[in-house]
């Protein structure tokens, strides 16, 4: 597909590396010379010079034969006036990052009136994740397929845990529950477990189960799963408004530290459910002050990510509570993850992969047919769902007669509406969708599960 | 620096170089001669020593701009090794530095021959020969790019250390695409010139020959009075065609777009035509004397100045014999060379357009030392990075050229010879003047000086740095 991305900063270039990994012809737009010369050396993308919204600029990026425009610059109306001069200039789909909150409010009149596909707004997304993470704490993230019928959570195996040393294959028999394990993160390792595969403590595991036999198997495991009660957030910016705003409607007091005054007051008066607090959140005599040791959770969003980090680590000394953690820019993953840092939320990904769900349902109209694709663990784990369609090379198959790729595993069928959890004599039939787990990135038919 | 990525590219290198070498084991099936067999050894050796290096794939395959540089740089060397090879096993040519002259000037589109006798080779060599051109013309790692299904964009790197410019720019978003259509136009405009010259009533084997060095802008013509002995019909045929290739493949490919006023527009462009053009002209009226009429003396200096300026180096007349002014004329055109992402070779027009844009602004900036100007082409603005790696350039090919030119003059031969040698290596043209003349040739060289023309020959092709590299001992640590 031809994909025209205006703003190379985070977002900009998280979406050009992962769309042309996938094999769409990316042309990036950026002002800044460096920027694009930087994304020129480090994928394979076009780069052009130049201001996103000028007519000019845009046919030369070829706007005429594109498909798809996202404008993911700093500034809202720039984006929406690059969709706007997009829509008339080619015949494509557009895409633009909007994160103020007054248009927000308006969305459902800008996206109609200037035609835009989709309209994303980095804050709001990361804070309705993070409210789905406090709703059930226990896991460090949950992702849904299949219109919601199937789960995928991930979290961590405690000390003392029932999953300690046990077969995957005993998970069946010993809980009696249909849940399966599809990834398995051990330090730097991500495993893709056989039936074979011991679980150990300090893993970090990740199940497939529809709602129902995940709350049944956490039971079973001795798991509380309760939503949270209460929540501290420290710092009060765009995200800490919506993810109050969520929560208040979910019946979680919320407690927000911000240190600028002015901001305190736009709060309560935004917000006047919530309680908000005038300190320096990276005061510790604060934090105290204020109860974080009492707290069911703690969230972390101030503009530092460093601050965030350690504020977390903090949280997580001083009592056993659920934390997330915010991270914008800061990269290195593997060290971060070493961290005992429980949820992190990358408001960058977060963006990314909305809009990449969006570019995969384009694409399905024109060959791949991923239905909807998640990153289980950063850059090295996917969750996809495909549907099974006719001619498909599995189709009417059972799944011992499939010679898989290694390192994958088909975690659940979805049958109308039905899930099964996938045992060696079932077989996939016409219309069933799957969720494949596989570390083997950039799938993008069904027959690509099979070896070459 | 990733040394098993390097060694894996090397081996995929040797691997497609026993691929070209099939072509002239058929051409030597077709003239029945004994020459294929030395091809047919070479080709198998370096197969095994590809198959063995590139089995093991690299766990790491990234690449930076200094390993794109060195895998170019050693491609070629190791391509041009193997290329020799049977050129000095058939005994065609029994010394193997020779060989490997021929070969690099070859590869690398110079078309410079240390050949006294090219109607005694061959046909099977002669016709490798010209191969080598139209493979080197167009890149040979560009074409294992086309070819293969690369998904690291690290591959940039490798294109913007083979294809010629100031600024690489990609045609298309994907590095494999945009080697699919360079290849593709190229093949397209190598048939089409085919064609036009069996129209004109040239036999087969030299069709596909002076196409090939037409194609690459190479020079290695199958006769020893190299394009002189056909008509003028074909003379015109093969001078145009030696024009278009030196024209950018941007130009074309925006032409397949259906867009000419944006192709034409093309500044550089406009100035190369206006360059040939205007030369050929002040040079047909300075040799004006020496023909019978004007259209004929209009005709031997358009095929010169097109063949000089694209750096392809074929020859319907010794130069050698025309007045000061025309000679001079053709010296500078040396120089200047043909356009960027062309398969000429040179300084390049869009490198001296910059030159001379940067220095009317550095002029200005004497004046009103404020001044704040940026340097712009076609209507978008020259980073000043871009500028400062033109200059760099420059300087850089000054003081190889004066090393060279050092070096080569202990063979105490006259300046001019010497002077056109090394010119006529470092821009890949092929013949220069005096000893080195459309008529004469390399081979009285001392074989030090064929080293150093040969280095010239590859760093000219490679656009300097890549070649430069290997001599950077930062170059080969690992951090």
């Amino acid at each position: 597909m031809q994909i025209i991305i205006v703003g190379g900063g985070k977002v900009g270039s998280t979406l050009a590396e992962q769309l042309s990994k996938e094999g769409n012809d990316i042309t990036v737009i950026d002002r800044r010379y460096e920027v694009v010369q930087n994304l020129l050396n480090e994928f394979d993308v076009m780069g052009i010079v130049g201001n996103g919204s000028s007519h000019k600029v845009q046919i030369e990026a070829g706007i005429e034969n594109a498909d798809l425009l996202i404008a993911v610059t700093g500034s809202d109306e720039l984006n929406l006036l690059c969709c706007l001069i997009a829509k008339k200039a080619g015949n494509c789909q557009t895409i633009a990052r909007v994160r103020n909150p007054e248009y927000n409010e308006e969305m459902r009149f800008i996206k109609e009136e200037l035609g835009l596909a989709m309209a994303i707004n980095p804050e709001l997304a990361s804070a309705v994740e993070m409210a789905r993470v406090l709703r059930f704490p226990t896991a460090i993230k949950i992702e849904t397929f299949a219109k919601g019928k199937v789960e995928v959570l991930k979290f961590k195996i405690g000390k003392g845990s029932v999953l300690n040393n046990i077969q995957v294959s005993q998970i069946a028999t010993k809980l009696k529950c249909d849940v399966l394990v599809c990834a398995v993160e051990r330090e730097d390792d991500v495993i893709i477990p056989t039936g074979n595969t011991i679980l150990r403590e300090n893993d970090i595991i990740s199940i497939v189960a529809s709602p129902k036999h995940s709350s049944q198997f956490f039971k079973r495991i001795n798991i509380v799963t309760n939503q949270v009660r209460n929540t501290m957030i420290a710092g009060g910016g765009e995200i800490a408004y919506y993810l109050t705003k969520q929560l208040l409607n979910m019946g979680i007091e919320v407690k927000i530290i911000e240190k600028d005054k002015a901001r305190c007051e736009e709060l309560s008066e935004l917000l006047p459910k919530a309680s908000i607090i005038l300190g320096d959140a990276s005061s510790q005599q604060v934090l105290m002050e204020e109860g974080l040791a009492n707290m069911d959770s703690f969230v972390t969003l101030t503009n530092m990510d460093e601050e965030n980090i350690l504020l977390s680590l903090f949280a997580r000394r001083v009592s056993n509570m659920k934390v997330i953690t915010k991270i914008s820019s800061i990269a290195f993953n593997d060290v971060i993850n070493h961290l005992d840092l429980d949820t992190i939320i990358y408001p960058k990904y977060v963006t990314s992969e909305y809009i990449m769900g969006y570019v995969r349902a384009m694409k399905n109209s024109i060959g791949s047919n991923v239905e909807n694709m998640y990153r289980l663990v950063e850059n090295k784990v996917e969750a996809l769902e495909f549907v099974i369609r006719e001619k498909a090379p599995v189709l009417n198959k059972t799944l011992e007669q499939l010679d898989l790729k290694e390192n994958l595993l088909i975690g659940c069928i979805n049958r109308n509406g039905e899930i099964i959890t996938p045992k060696g004599q079932d077989v996939l039939k016409l219309g069933d969708t799957v969720v494949v787990v596989t570390t083997n990135t950039g799938l993008k038919d069904i027959s690509d599960i099979l070896r070459d | 620096m990733n040394y098993s990525m390097i060694r894996y590219m090397l081996g995929l290198v040797s691997c497609f170089s026993a691929m070209f070498m099939t072509l002239p084991m058929l051409v030597s099936v077709i003239y029945k001669e004994k020459s294929g067999f030395s091809f047919l050894a070479v080709a198998l050796f370096s197969l095994a020593v590809g198959i063995l290096t590139a089995r093991k794939k690299p766990q790491n395959r990234k690449m930076y701009a200094r390993e794109g540089l060195v895998i170019v740089a050693l491609s070629w060397i190791v391509l041009s090794i193997y290329g020799a090879l049977p050129f000095a096993l058939s005994g065609d040519i029994p010394s193997y530095v020779d060989a490997l002259f021929e070969t690099i000037s070859g590869f690398t589109t110079t078309g410079a021959s240390i050949l006294t006798d090219v109607e005694a080779l061959s046909n099977t060599c002669l016709f490798w020969r010209s191969f080598t051109h139209w493979i080197g013309g167009m890149g040979v790692l560009v074409f294992i790019m086309a070819l293969m299904p690369a998904k690291d964009s690290s591959s940039m790197h490798i294109m913007r250390a083979e294809s010629p410019g100031p600024s690489v720019s990609k045609l298309v978003p994907q590095v494999r695409n945009t080697a699919m259509i360079l290849y593709l136009i190229y093949f397209g405009m190598t048939l089409v010139e085919i064609t036009l010259l069996l129209i004109g009533g040239m036999p087969l084997f030299d069709a596909v020959t002076v196409a090939f060095g037409t194609a690459g802008t190479g020079g290695f013509a199958v006769k020893n009075s190299s394009i002189a002995g056909y008509s003028v019909f074909l003379q015109g045929v093969v001078a145009v065609f030696m024009v278009m290739f030196g024209v950018n493949f941007n130009v074309y490919f925006v032409l397949l777009r259906k867009k000419p006023r944006q192709a034409f527009r093309s500044v550089e462009f406009l100035t190369y035509i206006g360059i040939v053009l205007g030369s050929s002209l002040l040079i047909a009226i300075s040799i004006l004397p020496m023909f019978p009429n004007a259209f004929t003396a209009f005709h031997q200096a358009f095929f010169q100045v097109g063949s000089i300026m694209t750096t392809t180096g074929y020859a319907t007349a010794d130069f050698n014999t025309w007045p000061a002014l025309a000679r001079t004329i053709l010296v500078m055109l040396m120089f200047v060379g043909a356009c960027a992402g062309s398969t000429g070779g040179g300084i390049k027009v869009s490198r001296v357009i910059l030159l001379l844009k940067g220095i009317k602004k550095e002029l200005q900036m004497v004046c009103h030392p404020r001044s704040v100007k940026k340097v712009k082409v076609d209507g978008h603005v020259v980073e000043h990075e871009v500028i400062r790696s033109v200059n760099a350039f420059m300087v850089l090919y000054v003081v190889i050229f004066v090393v060279s030119l050092l070096i080569v003059s202990l063979d105490e031969k006259d300046l001019v010879t010497n002077f056109t040698a090394v010119a006529a290596t470092l821009n890949n043209i092929g013949p220069g003047l005096e000893i080195v003349g459309p008529t004469g040739n390399f081979s009285s060289f001392s074989i030090l000086s064929k080293f150093v023309l040969m280095f010239d020959m590859l760093a000219g092709r490679l656009e300097l740095f890549p070649i430069m590299m290997l001599f950077v001992p930062a170059t080969w640590k690992r951090v």
